[in-house]
């Protein structure tokens, strides 16, 4: 294999997207977690403050979903979220047994990067998850709740502003968590800087 | 009765020549009863004695003239309500005794105040602690002042100030001795030590209202008037900061909403600042929440480990 292999896999578009993504949602996740806590770190920024910034954070991070979903509705991009159902199941356990046992055992990545294939089977499963659930849940709650009279009065006998806000609270947990798995799976490459490198500059190697 | 209370302000302002006093209560010292009651002295020719006389008005006898003119009742003058023998001083004493209108005297199932429920809230005050402790004597001015009251939780659009200008009503008696007195007939508790169990008590006490807490909440009336006493008031920060409610439910909205009318605009949902604490929190998210964040962190030390053991 071709160990310098050149790939353009990040064009300027959805490195730009990448990039105030990452900007909201870390703003969103500090700010969310300092909602959270309330008292303690209004010694970091005033409690009105870090409201504001929530709120900006979000418009931002839905603005950037915007072109993200529209990036993948009309370049190829769209392709490589697409799921086949043929090893729907043992594709991603393949790429999980390689994460856990096969990688330390000189055992060759199972779906190797190309111009086909720009996510292997578990990436492409969590990111699915994460930009076509959780990323919508969030961004819908979180305009509801900007908006509370649009939220039904009663879910049964609970608040419909409440399960509102547990949804957008547990999504946007889930999306923390995604992204501290990403930035770990990130740093699995030929060096650990790699892949940062391949998102600012839109190249990525292929060894 | 709305019709009758139509044709009541029309004839009022045909016919009332005090409607143009009523005007003046910015010139105060032109107004036949305010030039004293706004005054904190008044004179008045002793006709005993023969000459001048200048005297202390008494001070629950001085009016703001400045809040009276923003008051709800601001298109009436004084001897629409009180009786037009107070033209002539000394005042009749007998005029103390006759008994004055009432809030639902006027307001009592009058359409055109249908939102405010007048008999509703009198329902619910009537099961509450002020009337248990004073009956009828504890009348609707006692804490909404009928000279200078604003309907400020409808017309403001300010959270803080819908909140300052609740808790006032309750500490202009509350925080006052005399006054507290007269309707206890005991002294007033202190109110920061009696709540120094709420932490951070400054930041309660500007930003909630006191009713919120020592009142049975409804949500078919806007403010509850069923004052509880305080063995049941709430004590939980969880009632508040918590999965609940309706009522946290219906304030988020309310404190939302009324931002948004006043101001308008794209701005102002970004600048939306209604948040109460801890509305989403729930025990059993939070402790899976915790579980979930530490195995992550842990598979990710253990993988990092095997990645440096095996130089991956």
């Amino acid at each position: 294999m071709d160990s310098a292999q050149k790939l353009y896999f990040y064009p300027v578009w959805l490195r730009i997207w990448h990039g105030l993504n990452a900007i909201g949602i870390l703003t969103l996740i500090f700010t969310g977690i300092s909602m959270q806590s309330s008292i303690e770190s209004s010694q970091i920024l005033a409690f009105n403050t870090i409201v504001k910034l929530h709120n900006l954070a979000g418009i931002l991070v839905m603005l950037s979903y915007l072109v993200y979903f529209a990036g993948n509705l009309f370049t190829r991009n769209g392709q490589f979220y697409i799921v086949k159902p043929k090893g729907f199941l043992n594709k991603p356990m393949q790429q999980a047994y390689y994460y856990a046992w096969g990688m330390f055992h000189g055992m060759k990545a199972p779906f190797p990067l190309s111009e086909k294939r720009k996510f292997n089977p578990l990436q492409k499963y969590s990111y699915i998850m994460v930009m076509y659930m959780a990323v919508p849940i969030v961004i819908i709650t979180g305009i509801a709740l900007l908006f509370p009279e649009v939220i039904i009065d009663k879910v049964y006998t609970v608040s419909g502003v409440f399960v509102t806000a547990i949804l957008h609270a547990t999504m946007g947990f889930f999306i923390s968590v995604f992204l501290i798995i990403h930035l770990y799976i990130a740093s699995i490459g030929k060096s650990p800087l790699e892949n940062f490198k391949s998102i600012i500059t839109g190249w990525h190697q292929v060894h | 009765m709305n019709f009758r209370f139509i044709v009541f302000l029309f004839v009022l302002l045909l016919f009332n020549p005090g409607l143009s006093d009523a005007q003046s209560y910015q010139n105060a010292k032109h107004h036949k009863c305010l030039k004293c009651h706004s005054q904190q002295t008044y004179s008045f020719l002793n006709t005993v004695k023969g000459k001048e006389d200048k005297r202390l008005m008494n001070p629950y006898f001085i009016l703001d003239t400045v809040a009276m003119s923003h008051g709800v009742h601001q298109q009436f003058d004084c001897t629409d309500c009180h009786s037009s023998e107070y033209g002539t001083y000394p005042h009749n004493g007998n005029l103390k005794l006759e008994p004055m209108s009432t809030c639902l005297d006027c307001h009592g199932g009058d359409a055109s105040f249908a939102t405010y429920y007048f008999e509703r809230i009198e329902e619910e005050f009537k099961k509450s602690v002020h009337y248990k402790v004073y009956g009828d004597n504890f009348s609707c001015s006692k804490c909404h002042s009928q000279h200078t009251y604003v309907a400020t939780a409808r017309k403001s659009d300010n959270v803080l100030e819908i909140v300052d200008y609740s808790n006032k009503m309750c500490l202009s008696c509350h925080n006052d001795m005399k006054k507290y007195q007269l309707v206890s007939g005991h002294e007033n508790p202190k109110l920061v030590q009696i709540h120094s169990w709420l932490p951070n008590q400054e930041l309660h006490f500007t930003n909630v209202r006191c009713i919120e807490c020592h009142t049975e909440v409804l949500d078919s009336l806007k403010v509850s008037h069923n004052i509880l006493p305080k063995t049941k008031a709430l004590r939980k920060c969880l009632e508040c900061h918590s999965a609940d409610s309706r009522l946290k439910a219906s304030l988020y909205k309310y404190e939302n909403l009324q931002k948004r009318a006043a101001e308008g605009g794209i701005k102002m949902v970004l600048a939306n600042e209604s948040y109460v604490i801890g509305t989403h929190q729930s025990p059993i998210l939070k402790l899976a929440s915790i579980v979930i964040f530490l195995l992550v962190l842990a598979g990710i030390i253990i993988h990092s480990l095997f990645r440096i053991i095996k130089k991956k």
